[in-house]
């Protein structure tokens, strides 16, 4: 092979396989991608059972009810809509009623919204970016500003 | 006082740093050898001030004095000791002073210790090291002084959030900066190296041991941040793809990148333009993941800042260095004299292919990190991309990679056998073909990813140990003979083989625990017993305890294995006293096949919700990071890496004929 070729036989081989990770990156996200909703935006965006989304916004006072073994229920609200929430395992060390939550699961035909993680990464301390958010959109955000800490 | 003290040295470091930036670089361009030399005190000056200025916000953190805001905020008296000095660095000021010390001190090691180095590149890369020191002094100086004072002073301080309070994390942040700010010498040698327009092998033996130690700090330090997340998260996960995280993954996977492109620089003069590209991206991954750690614009257990001025600034930074170096490489990198030629099949391009794999997985982590940031920005919605986009995107990258690293050294420089490398290699490819069919009889209805990632992680381990039975004619010649020859061996190419090893032991550790790990959730009352992978855990019951700052109840649970008792082990939930915050801690219980995981939950029906795993050689992934590192260390003091030892005298007197 000349210079010339060694040098092609390379960079095509480089391009076929940058090519190869981008269509891998494209279709990955297309199929992963969770979309973040409140209860007002399921009832208004009308979303359909079975779609997996994450659900946040604030657990409702006096809502947490447990079931069978591990199960609990309890329901999420922004104060305009609540939304039932069915999940079965340990909640958060900070899950308190009358905080913030985030929830990752979808509705089923009842729609009660089946979750199988609540809050699954790190335990916050404070609100959920997603949660404070949403709800300073909707005008019922009371925290103060500087409140959050690490 | 000595907080002024304090505030007064980082205003000095500042000034010093802007000294450092402007002189030395001037002082290169006309060839002045006394200006380039100031460079030196300079840089050693730099360091001594922000000591001094470290160790007044220890000061005042060890004496609680609260009449510095940042230890008001972040300490209490009732913390213990080491939480104490740890916390000077758990909060967003201190931990950017911390930066600063570490940017430092790398910037005084060069300064003291590369005496073998050309004086006009040395004071290049001091200049260099200065601008970034003087950049992040000024936003200390501007948005974020850690020396701030508070009048009147409350009486107690609000404490450091309890789930800190560990002496893993205690370490994490100083290794992990060690690591980030490590990469800003090869940054730094990579815009000198632009400037004077010349890269050759000597160039790369000089950037190689820091881009090697650096690496060394991001993988002790991802794996202690990994560790802690697994036993104190209570989810018994050592992994999330959290964008704190991936921050930290990125330059690690860059930075690993480097150390192989340098490799060929080194040794056959070749992919110039490209290793100088790979060490600006990867100090540029370390200013971005400093940058999405401190913004705020994630949230996390990291996001210490809220304040968006901050991000700004930040972001400026960023956007100078980055820009300013790629800039100057799109200017000045045609200029670099193309290097040796090699053909398709060779070391060199074995090479390429593991830094195009690398840097594949990198802008796939890259994307997978930045995307729902982005989308939000255009779209207002918000999305998240968790663990299935990048199993889906960085698992196939990294297991074609990892199936071609044996095969890698194998291959002669230049032109190299393809055939001839793999078939040296069947023992290897045999032995892990052997024991993936092993684990496919042995677990048939189970997912494929299984038998395939244990065979991987075998053949990692098998083909690394081959190819040094092969570099030394192990059964084919005398013993006496490979003896011989494994004393002659570089200490590098050990360094090389233990690296690889831990790559396929951590992979080993990670397929097992993701595939068969066991998880049960029940409420179990005192006196009962469940069965968590052939082993009885029996819940004795639970009692108050007091801490030195928090309460708590502590559950204790008997562990039966093969009909007799092996263990007791406690799993607690605490109460932090100053604000309240509440905390799980679990019990880990290590058999030689896994860790027995334990955390318990809120009070139900009687009893505890209890939850646990089983979490089959889980200790085989730190285990795994710890044989990477020992084999960075190996590597390290490899004499021909060694800064300084071979040459020194060859190096005095080169410098004191630069100086004449």
């Amino acid at each position: 092979m000349t210079r010339r070729q060694q040098r092609a036989a390379i960079i095509m081989g480089g391009l076929a396989l940058l090519g190869a990770a981008a269509g891998l990156v494209l279709y990955a996200l297309d199929e992963t991608m969770v979309f973040f909703h409140t209860p007002s935006d399921v009832v208004e965006k009308g979303i359909a059972a079975g779609t997996r989304f994450r659900l946040g916004g604030l657990v409702e006072a006096g809502s947490v009810t447990r079931g069978r073994g591990t199960a609990v229920q309890f329901a999420v609200t922004d104060t305009e809509k609540t939304l039932a929430v069915a999940f079965t395992g340990i909640l958060p060390d900070l899950f308190r009623e009358g905080q913030g939550v985030v929830a990752e699961g979808r509705l089923n035909e009842s729609g009660v919204f089946e979750a199988d993680s609540v809050l699954a990464k790190h335990d916050e301390t404070y609100m959920p970016k997603e949660v404070a958010d949403a709800l300073k959109a909707r005008g019922v955000w009371q925290h103060e500003e500087g409140a959050a800490k690490p | 006082m000595i907080a002024e003290i304090g505030h007064f040295a980082l205003v000095l470091a500042f000034t010093l740093a802007l000294y450092q930036t402007i002189v030395p670089l001037f002082g290169a361009r006309r060839g002045d050898a006394t200006l380039m030399r100031t460079a030196l005190p300079a840089a050693s000056s730099q360091l001594a001030l922000i000591v001094i200025a470290f160790a007044a916000l220890t000061f005042a953190y060890v004496t609680s004095d609260f009449t510095v805001h940042n230890v008001w905020a972040n300490s209490h008296t009732a913390k213990p000791l080491i939480y104490k000095f740890a916390g000077v660095w758990g909060n967003h000021e201190g931990s950017m002073l911390l930066w600063v010390l570490i940017l430092a001190l790398f910037g005084a090691a060069v300064a003291l210790f590369g005496n073998n180095l050309p004086l006009a590149l040395r004071s290049r890369v001091l200049a260099v090291q200065g601008s970034i020191g003087a950049a992040f002094l000024l936003f200390i100086l501007a948005s974020s002084n850690p020396f701030q004072r508070l009048d009147p002073a409350p009486v107690e301080g609000l404490g450091l959030n309890p789930i800190l309070q560990d002496p893993a994390l205690a370490m994490h942040p100083p290794l992990l900066y060690a690591g980030y700010v490590g990469l800003s010498i090869a940054f730094s040698f990579a815009v000198a190296a632009l400037i004077e327009g010349r890269v050759d092998a000597a160039w790369a033996r000089w950037v190689r041991p820091w881009t090697l130690a650096a690496w060394m700090f991001l993988t002790v330090g991802i794996a202690l941040g990994s560790w802690w997340a697994y036993y104190e998260l209570g989810w018994g996960g050592f992994w999330f793809w959290d964008p704190v995280e991936n921050a930290s993954f990125m330059p690690w996977l860059l930075s690993g990148a480097l150390l192989h492109s340098a490799m060929v620089v080194e040794k056959r003069n070749a992919l110039k333009a490209w290793t100088i590209l790979l060490a600006i991206l990867a100090f540029s991954l370390s200013l971005l993941g400093t940058f999405l750690v401190r913004s705020g614009v994630l949230t996390s257990v990291h996001a210490f800042a809220v304040d968006p001025e901050r991000g700004i600034f930040i972001l400026a930074i960023l956007c100078l260095f980055v820009g300013g170096a790629l800039g100057l490489f799109a200017w000045r990198a045609p200029m670099l004299k193309p290097g040796g030629l090699f053909a398709p099949i060779s070391r060199e391009s074995a090479l390429v292919v593991n830094n195009l794999l690398l840097a594949a997985a990198t802008a796939a982590v890259f994307i997978g990190t930045l995307y729902p940031l982005a989308y939000e920005a255009v779209t207002g919605a918000k999305i998240s991309v968790g663990p299935p986009y990048f199993n889906m995107t960085f698992g196939p990258l990294i297991a074609v990679l990892l199936l071609l690293v044996p095969i890698g050294p194998m291959l002669a420089w230049k032109r190299a056998d393809a055939w001839a490398a793999i078939q040296r290699l069947w023992t290897a490819a045999l032995i892990a073909a052997a024991v993936g069919l092993a684990v496919l009889v042995i677990h048939w209805r189970g997912p494929w990813i299984a038998p395939f990632g244990i065979a991987l992680g075998i053949w990692l381990i098998a083909g690394s140990l081959v190819e040094k039975a092969e570099r030394i004619q192990l059964f084919k010649a005398p013993l006496a003979v490979s003896w011989t020859r494994l004393k002659g061996l570089p200490r590098s190419a050990f360094g090389t083989t233990l690296a690889h090893m831990g790559a396929g032991i951590l992979v080993i550790g990670v397929i097992s625990v993701t595939v068969w790990r066991h998880e049960s959730v029940t409420v179990m009352t005192p006196g009962s017993t469940i069965d968590v992978a052939g082993r009885s855990v029996t819940f004795l019951g639970e009692s108050p305890f007091t801490g030195p700052n928090y309460t708590a109840e502590v559950a204790r649970f008997r562990i039966d294995s093969g009909g007799r008792e092996v263990a007791t082990i406690t799993s607690d939930k605490r109460d932090y006293l100053p604000d309240g915050q509440s905390t799980t801690q679990v019990g880990i219980e290590p058999f030689l096949t896994g860790d027995l995981y334990l955390a318990i939950g809120d009070r139900a029906q009687g009893g505890r919700v209890v939850r646990a795993y089983f979490h089959p050689f889980v200790h085989l992934i730190w285990l795994g990071c710890a044989v990477m590192f020992l084999g960075g260390a190996v590597s390290l003091s490899d004499r021909r890496l060694r800064i300084g030892a071979p040459n020194r005298a060859a190096g005095r007197l080169a410098l004191s004929q630069a100086a004449e």
